[in-house]
């Protein structure tokens, strides 16, 4: 069993945009490593010529008619918006962020 | 007939006493919001009241009556509906602090249906943050308390909506299950809920946990209620692609004709004995030799895989969450943290991620980004498919033998507050015999079948049926609660403290 490390750990918070303190990241690194350990049982039984299973309907493209219906209006979805500006989502900036 | 006496009614009967005009809606209504009102700050089975709209709701029903209309089966009756269900203009939080606040523009059609029903909508309950979690202590909010005994968790996710049936606030409530959020609150609580076959219940308006396991269903304090709830959230909606396009099964005849003569019950062997509480296991029993008295065929069934489920949906879950949790960024609803022109769009979501998630959550986006990382997403994720495959498999051979499974709903009885939240895996075994009907789609109920002897606290059963076969709880549940009801007397809850 890979044991995870708290670099592995900080990189994964990283990727999930998650800014988390160093305690927070040692007590995840503990607390997924016991977590893991536990699930990794599914391997047992996990044979090659068994198919996966991603959801329990077999669907595969559902179509509806191209009819135009009613939607949101702009001040609707801005509505609950955290911060707007000029009938639009307003966002910190985007540039720069790996400076 | 007192306020007391109408918060003690069945849906179906309060159903009856407004139709009939015995009590008008408002006063039905106005009985449960006094009940709330008296009980609820020890409970806290509620994050919002919508007084206002549930008593203009009722006030509808009643013009509708005055005016001659006819009136549906549930018109009149108080609900409570889960906070992870949209109301538009009333809050939802899904009891996280990253949607403290928000106020969605639109209904979920579970909602849309309930409000066409004529069923006056209370408010919204508490539950663990995003679904997650097995007691409603992940709650940013706050723990829902267990009406049988406050210092003990009412289940979760939706203890908020169990408890409020307990506790004689609302009739019917809505919940959500994605690995038993109805079936264990109602385990733990004495009351009824029932996990719909996936897709027989529309998600849209459902802020998803993890969209291949959730599935929102009817929570009661009577099997027929639950049947009656049933029949007025299910069917098909286009606006949720995952719904089958299919009849509803007739729930409501098979909660009225409860007749188990002839049916062939099956006892999953993998989800008995070792792990169970003592007293768990023996009101289980004791409601199966009653199957058997009330003309069932009851066998022995093995589902060799089902003890493999709980890993494959620890690893499935936190997949699917960490992905829809993906949304919660800051930019387009709910909390914002650290916009204030030194941090880029990348920092802040950074920082209203951690912010606004819970313990339990971040874990479980960890779990998940860790388990669909390149190196090792076949280990983990892609045997966890594998393994719904066998679970599923397991399903289709049982069937093939039994009508219906059965099993305890959950291994213990209600646990106290705090005894296994510094424990995650030990709360995650909450859920190990529900678990199995989430990875297949399944439908299953769990219904209360005595107090556990050791304790005193309720004890659940689970039925399962198969795909589309959801009318088979309802006649088993039925028949089993008619026969418990003779035996004891008065229905269960009767035997909780007074609040």
């Amino acid at each position: 069993m890979p044991s995870i490390t708290p670099a592995e750990v900080a990189h994964l918070a990283r990727l999930a945009r998650l800014d988390l303190s160093t305690d927070h990241l040692g007590r995840l690194a503990g607390e997924l490593d016991v977590i893991l350990a536990s699930v990794a049982k599914v391997s047992e039984v996990a044979a090659a010529d068994i198919p996966p299973t991603s959801h329990p309907l077999p669907l595969t493209n559902v179509f509806r008619a191209d009819v135009v219906h009613a939607c949101l209006t702009r001040d609707e979805a801005l509505a609950a918006a955290p911060s707007v500006e000029a009938g639009r989502f307003r966002v910190p900036r985007i540039l720069d962020e790996e400076a | 007939m007192t306020s007391t006496e109408l918060t003690r009614r069945t849906a179906a009967e309060l159903a009856g006493v407004v139709a009939s005009g015995e009590a008008s809606a408002v006063e039905v209504t106005q009985a449960h919001l006094d009940r709330i009102a008296a009980v609820d700050a020890g409970v806290h089975a509620f994050l919002h009241l919508d007084t206002e709209g549930a008593l203009a709701s009722a006030a509808a029903v009643d013009a509708a009556r005055s005016a001659g209309e006819s009136l549906g089966p549930l018109a009149g009756v108080p609900l409570a509906l889960k906070d992870v269900l949209t109301m538009k203009g009333i809050p939802t939080t899904c009891g996280s602090r990253i949607l403290q606040g928000w106020r969605p523009a639109y209904d979920a059609t579970v909602t849309a249906r309930l409000k066409a029903a004529g069923v006056v909508i209370l408010g919204k309950t508490n539950m663990d943050e995003f679904a997650m979690g097995s007691s409603t202590e992940h709650s940013a909010y706050g723990p829902t308390h267990n009406p049988w005994d406050l210092d003990r968790i009412p289940g979760g996710s939706g203890g908020g909506s169990a408890a409020a049936l307990a506790a004689f606030e609302a009739p019917l409530a809505i919940g959500t299950d994605t690995g038993g959020s109805i079936r264990q609150p109602a385990a733990v609580t004495g009351t009824v809920g029932v996990k719909p076959t996936y897709g027989g219940v529309s998600r849209y308006g459902l802020v998803a946990l993890a969209s291949s396991l959730d599935q929102a269903g009817p929570c009661a304090r009577t099997v027929l209620d639950a049947a009656l709830l049933h029949a007025v959230i299910a069917g098909h909606d286009p606006l949720d692609s995952t719904s089958i396009d299919a009849p509803v099964p007739d729930v409501v005849s098979a909660a009225l004709h409860a007749d188990v003569r002839g049916m062939r019950v099956g006892v999953v062997r993998e989800l008995t004995g070792e792990g169970y509480q003592a007293g768990v296991q023996q009101r289980f029993d004791e409601a199966v030799a009653l199957l058997t008295e009330l003309g069932a065929d009851v066998v022995e069934v093995s589902c060799p895989h089902f003890p493999y489920a709980l890993a494959a949906y620890y690893l499935i879950l936190p997949s699917e969450a960490s992905s829809n949790l993906a949304k919660f960024d800051g930019m387009r609803f709910g909390l914002r943290s650290g916009d204030d022109g030194q941090h880029s769009v990348e920092e802040v979501m950074g920082l209203t991620r951690a912010e606004g998630f819970g313990d339990e959550v971040i874990r479980r986006i960890m779990l998940g980004t860790y388990a669909l990382s390149a190196g090792y997403y076949d280990a983990y994720y892609g045997s966890a498919q594998k393994v719904r495959t066998l679970i599923t498999r397991d399903f289709a051979a049982a069937f093939e033998q039994v009508d219906v499974l059965v099993s305890p709903t959950a291994p213990t009885t209600a646990f106290k507050l705090g005894e296994k939240l510094d424990d995650p895996l030990a709360m995650y075994l909450n859920d190990i015999a529900t678990i199995p009907a989430n990875l297949a789609g399944t439908p299953g109920m769990s219904l209360p079948v005595g107090l556990a002897p050791e304790d005193g606290l309720p004890v659940g059963l689970q039925i399962m049926a198969p795909v589309m076969a959801d009318d088979r709880l309802y006649r088993v549940g039925a028949a089993l609660e008619t026969a418990l009801l003779s035996r004891w007397g008065t229905p269960i809850l009767e035997g909780a403290p007074v609040l």
